[in-house]
C-alpha cells in the first residue's frame, strides 16, 4: 500500500543527542541481586498478588494477574526467591510508595516451562489477544496502556491500518532505533501479529529520518512482506505521539474525544511490536526492555536490555556512573520525561531511559515576563493559544481555559520549550488538566449521589403507595383519600 | 537532591530541556539588527544624533529602573531583558535627528512610565511605547518634531563638531533656516508629484535624504529587517502584509493618477514604512499570535500608513497606523485562532466517519 505524508501542525525540532548512545550494540546488563517489581506499571487497576512471600518462583511465572478490564499481570524477571511484597518508592517525581514485590534472585535464570504455538500466524485474533493478554504486554514507547486493550478495540471497531511508531522523537532515546537495528526480523513478526489481531488490511512502521540504519534494517526484514510499508517520516517532535503520527501517515484526524480506532487505525510502538512477537511466537512474558542511559551526566551513555525491576543505580553504575551530580535525572526523554525521586526506584514496563542531565544542556533560566511573542502558538501541535491557557490558568481561570481548549492539550512541552520567557508552561497545564479532571469527578461523584438520592425518594414513596394500595380497604371513599 | 529543585523554586517538570530562545537574546538580536541604520544615522547627522541616541536611551532605563524599583520588582533583573534599551533606541531612531535634549528624555520617559509601566511592565502594555511617545511628542511639541535637517555627513564641512553638536542638542544655539529641508515624504501628498524620477528613489534608498534619525537608510534597514525575518526573530507575517498592501494599493492609485499618487517604489521607501514594517509593528507585544492574525494585522498596517499619507493630515502615519492595529490586535487574538486538532472551526468534534482529510492546519 502507498502512503502519502502529511504535515502535523506545530512541533519543534530540538537537537537530538542521539549520537552518544545509538552507535553502541545494546548491552545486557549483568543480573542484579534484587528486583523490585511494582504492581501497577501500567495504566489502570494494579495487579493482584498470585504469590506469597518466601516462594520460590521460575522466571517468566506469573507473579501478580490483571484485575479489571484494564490492567495487566506481572511476571518474575527472574527465577528466585520473593522475599517481601510491600511498600517500595515508585519511579515517579512524589517518590511515594507503591505496593512492589522484591525478587531476590538466585542466578540461575531458570524459565518455566512455555508452550509456543506451532505457526503464530495461524492463531486466531483472539488467540493473539489472550497470549498478549497473559503475557502482561503494556504500550513500551511509554504509555503504557494495556495492549491487548487495544488488541481487542479490533474486534468492535474495523481497523484498516496499523501503524508501528518508530518514531522515537524525544531527544536523546535511543532504545526503540538500537531495537530495529537489532531485532528488525523480530519487530516485523510482531508487526504482522498485530495486524492479524487487528484484522488490519495495510500495515506501516514510521520511522524518523534521523534513524537511516533502523530504516534500512526494517525495509530489509519488511522485503518479503508487501502487507507491511515502512515509512520514512520527518524527525519533528512530537512525532510519536498517536495523533500526530496518524496525521501525518494518513492525512485523518482522530475526531476529539475519540479512539483512533474509530477512524479505523490503531498505533502500537516498536518495542510493543517486539515484545508481542516473544510472547506470541515463544510464549514468553514481558520480563525485560531496553533502556536508554544516556544524558551529559552518564560517563559511558549507552542501551542496555534490563530486568524489569532493576534498581536505577544498577544501570548507572554499569555505565561508569555520573561524571558529574546530574542537573536532572530522568525517567523518560527530557521532553516529557519525569524527575526521578532518587536511584533506588526501580525500571519498570514503560522506563524508555534513564537521562542524567547537566545544567548546560537543560539550559534553565528564570521566568520572564509574557512578551506575547506566539512562539508557543506556532509550536503547539494541537492548535491551542498556550499563552491565553496560561494567562487564565495562572489567574485561577480553571474553567475559562476548558472552555480555551485546555483539554485538548497533549502535555506534549513543545509550547515550554520555545518560550523565550522561560514560562513552565507545560506545568501549569498539567495543573490545570489535573484540576479539570478532579472537578469533573466531584460533579460526577455529585450527580451520582444526587441520582441515588432521588432514587431513594422515589422507592420510599412507591414503596409507601404499595403499601398504602395493599392495605385492606374500608371505603371507596378513603382510598380516594389516600391518594 | 540537587535534580529535585530549581533556582527560581518551581518543582522541576516536563520539558527538561529548552530551546536557545531568549528574551534578552531577542531584545538584543533586534538592536544588533538596527545597528548599521543607527550607525548611518549617526555618521549622516554628526553629533547631535549621537547625543540623541544615548539620551533617550539612558532616559529610558532610567525609567524603567524607577518605576521598577516603585513596584518593588528586581531592578537589574528588569533592565537586563533589554527592553526598555531597544524602546529607547526606537524612539530616537524615529526622532528628528537635531532635535534637543528634552524632546528625547520627555519622550523616552513617556514611552516607558506611561506607554509600558503603568501597564505593568513588559508584555502587559496594549500599545507601542515608542511610537506612543512618537505621537504625544509630535502632538505636544509640533516645531521641534518636524525640524528636519539636511543630512551633514560627518567630516563634511557642514557637520557640526563635538562641542557645537552639544549646543544644538542642548538648545544653545537656534537651528539656523537653511539647514532644515521638508523630508521626502512631503511631496507624497503633493499635486506635483515630482518625487518620482529614479535619482530620488535611489537617494531614499541610500537614505542621503532628510528625514528622521535612523530610518533614513531603506537600504540598511531592510538588510537589518530581512535578517531578522531570517533568524525568526520577527515573523514574515507582518512586515509582508504591510508592505505588500502598502505596495498595492500605492501601485493601483498611482495607475489610476499617477500625477496625484506617487508611485509605490516611493511609498516603501521613503518615510518609516521599512523601519515600521520591520521593527516597530513586530513588537510582539501589541501584535497578535497567529499567523493569519499578523497578516490582518500588518494588512491594517499597510492600509492606514497609505491613508495618512494620502488623504490625512500628518504627512507620516506610521506611529498612528501602528498604535491603532495595536488597539485591534486584542480583537483579532479573540477571533483569529488555529483550529484545534481532531476539530472543527467552531470548536465541536470532527465527524467520526469523516474520511476526507484535511488539508492544511490553520
Amino acid at each position: 500500500m502507498k502512503f502519502r505524508l502529511f504535515r502535523f501542525r506545530g512541533g519543534v525540532e530540538p537537537a537530538s543527542h542521539k549520537a552518544a548512545t545509538n552507535c553502541h550494540p545494546i548491552a545486557r546488563l549483568p543480573l542484579p541481586k534484587r528486583l523490585y517489581i511494582p504492581l501497577q506499571q501500567h495504566i489502570g487497576e494494579p495487579a493482584e498478588p498470585e504469590v506469597e512471600v518466601g516462594q520460590r518462583v521460575l522466571k517468566g511465572q506469573l507473579l501478580a494477574r490483571h484485575q479489571g478490564s484494564v490492567s495487566a499481570p506481572v511476571h518474575a524477571p527472574t527465577s528466585g526467591v520473593v522475599s517481601a511484597i510491600g511498600d517500595h518508592r515508585a519511579p515517579h517525581p512524589s517518590g511515594l510508595p507503591v505496593t512492589t514485590i522484591t525478587l531476590e534472585s538466585d542466578g540461575e535464570e531458570r524459565w518455566i516451562p512455555t508452550d509456543p504455538p506451532a505457526d503464530p500466524h495461524a492463531l486466531t485474533p483472539a488467540e493473539i489477544t489472550a497470549r498478549v493478554k497473559a503475557a502482561g504486554i503494556v504500550g513500551l514507547g511509554g504509555a503504557t496502556f494495556p495492549a491487548a486493550v487495544k488488541l481487542d478495540v479490533g474486534a468492535r471497531h474495523r481497523i484498516d491500518t496499523l501503524i508501528i511508531n518508530g518514531g522515537e522523537c524525544e531527544p536523546y532515546l535511543s532504545c526503540d532505533d538500537r531495537l530495529m537495528r537489532e531485532g528488525a526480523g523480530y519487530v516485523l513478526d510482531g508487526v504482522r501479529l498485530i495486524a492479524i489481531a487487528l484484522g488490519a488490511k495495510a500495515s506501516c512502521v514510521a520511522i524518523e529520518d534521523n534513524k537511516p540504519e533502523a530504516l534500512a534494517a526494517l525495509q530489509a526484514a519488511a522485503a518479503d512482506h508487501p502487507d507491511v510499508t515502512v515509512l520514512r517520516v520527518p524527525s519533528r517532535y512530537p512525532m510519536g505521539s498517536e495523533k500526530q503520527l496518524v496525521k501525518t501517515v494518513t492525512g485523518r484526524e482522530i475526531p476529539a474525544g475519540k479512539l483512533a480506532a474509530e477512524i479505523g487505525v490503531s498505533v502500537h510502538n516498536v518495542g510493543t511490536a517486539l515484545a508481542v512477537c516473544r510472547a506470541v511466537r515463544f510464549g514468553k512474558p514481558l520480563v525485560s526492555r531496553v533502556v536508554t542511559v544516556g544524558g551529559g551526566a552518564i560517563r559511558n551513555p549507552r542501551n542496555l536490555v534490563v530486568p524489569i525491576g532493576t534498581p536505577v543505580a544498577d544501570l548507572v553504575a554499569f555505565c561508569g556512573g555520573f561524571t558529574q551530580t546530574p542537573h536532572r535525572l530522568l525517567m523518560g526523554g527530557p521532553m516529557m520525561g519525569q524527575i526521578l525521586p532518587g536511584l533506588d526506584v526501580p525500571v519498570v514496563k514503560g522506563t524508555s531511559g534513564i537521562i542524567a542531565l547537566t545544567a548546560a544542556e537543560a539550559h534553565e533560566a528564570s521566568q520572564r515576563a509574557c512578551i506575547h511573542c506566539g512562539r508557543c502558538v506556532d509550536a503547539c501541535p494541537v492548535g491551542l493559544v498556550p499563552l491565553d491557557l496560561a494567562a487564565r490558568v495562572r489567574a485561577g481561570r480553571i474553567d475559562d481555559a476548558a472552555e480555551l481548549g485546555m483539554g485538548d492539550c497533549l502535555s506534549c512541552g513543545c509550547c515550554a520549550y520555545v518560550c523565550p520567557a522561560h514560562l513552565p508552561l507545560a506545568h501549569w497545564f498539567n495543573y490545570a488538566k489535573g484540576e479539570i479532571n478532579a472537578r469533573r469527578e466531584a460533579q460526577r461523584k455529585a450527580d451520582a449521589t444526587r441520582a441515588l438520592a432521588e432514587a431513594r425518594q422515589r422507592r420510599l414513596a412507591e414503596q409507601a403507595a404499595a403499601k398504602a394500595a395493599s392495605r385492606p380497604r374500608p371505603a371507596a371513599t378513603s382510598t380516594e383519600n389516600d391518594r | 537532591m540537587s535534580w529535585s529543585s530549581r533556582a527560581d523554586g518551581v518543582p522541576p517538570s516536563a520539558p527538561h530541556v529548552h530551546g536557545s530562545a531568549s528574551v534578552p537574546h531577542t531584545m538584543r538580536t533586534v538592536i544588533l539588527a538596527l545597528s548599521p541604520a543607527t550607525l548611518f544615522g549617526v555618521w549622516l547627522f554628526g553629533w547631535p544624533a549621537a547625543n540623541l541616541i544615548v539620551l533617550s536611551v539612558l532616559a529610558a532605563m532610567l525609567a524603567e529602573a524607577a518605576c521598577t524599583a516603585l513596584a518593588g520588582r528586581a531592578v537589574r533583573a528588569t533592565l537586563s531583558d533589554g527592553s526598555a534599551v531597544l524602546t529607547g533606541l526606537i524612539l530616537a531612531l524615529c526622532l528628528p535627528p537635531w532635535a534637543p535634549w528634552w524632546i528625547a528624555v520627555a519622550g523616552a520617559a513617556f514611552a516607558i512610565v506611561v506607554g509600558k509601566q503603568v501597564f505593568g511592565g513588559l508584555g502587559q502594555n496594549v500599545l507601542n511605547p515608542a511610537m506612543l511617545a512618537r505621537v504625544a511628542l509630535l502632538l505636544s511639541f509640533p516645531v521641534e518634531m518636524t525640524a528636519w535637517v539636511v543630512p551633514q555627513p560627518w567630516l563634511a564641512a557642514g557637520s557640526p563638531g563635538f562641542v557645537e553638536g552639544l549646543a544644538i542638542t542642548f538648545g544653545a544655539v537656534p537651528l539656523a533656516d537653511g539647514v532644515t529641508g521638508a523630508t521626502a515624504l512631503a511631496p507624497l501628498r503633493g499635486a506635483d508629484g515630482g518625487v518620482s524620477e529614479p535619482g530620488s528613489v535611489v537617494a531614499l534608498a541610500l537614505g542621503m535624504v532628510p528625514g528622521s534619525l535612523g530610518e533614513s537608510s531603506a537600504l540598511l534597514l531592510l538588510a537589518g529587517g530581512l535578517w531578522l525575518t531570517a533568524r525568526r526573530i520577527v515573523p514574515w507575517q507582518i512586515p509582508l502584509a504591510i508592505l505588500g498592501t502598502l505596495a498595492l494599493l500605492a501601485t493601483v492609485f498611482h495607475l489610476a493618477d499617477a500625477q496625484r499618487f506617487a508611485s509605490p517604489l516611493v511609498h516603501v521607501m521613503a518615510g518609516s514604512a521599512i523601519f515600521c514594517a520591520f521593527f516597530i509593528a513586530t513588537d510582539p507585544v501589541g501584535a497578535p499570535v497567529t499567523a493569519t492574525g499578523r497578516l490582518i494585522f500588518g494588512a491594517g498596517i499597510g492600509m492606514l500608513v497609505f491613508a495618512i499619507r494620502t488623504w490625512g493630515g500628518y504627512p507620516e502615519g506610521v506611529a498612528f497606523a501602528v498604535l491603532l492595529m495595536n488597539a485591534a490586535t486584542p480583537l483579532i487574538d479573540q477571533y483569529v485562532r488555529p483550529r484545534r486538532y481532531g476539530r472543527t472551526r467552531s470548536g465541536a468534534p470532527l465527524p467520526a466517519g469523516a474520511a476526507a482529510s484535511e488539508k492544511r492546519d490553520g
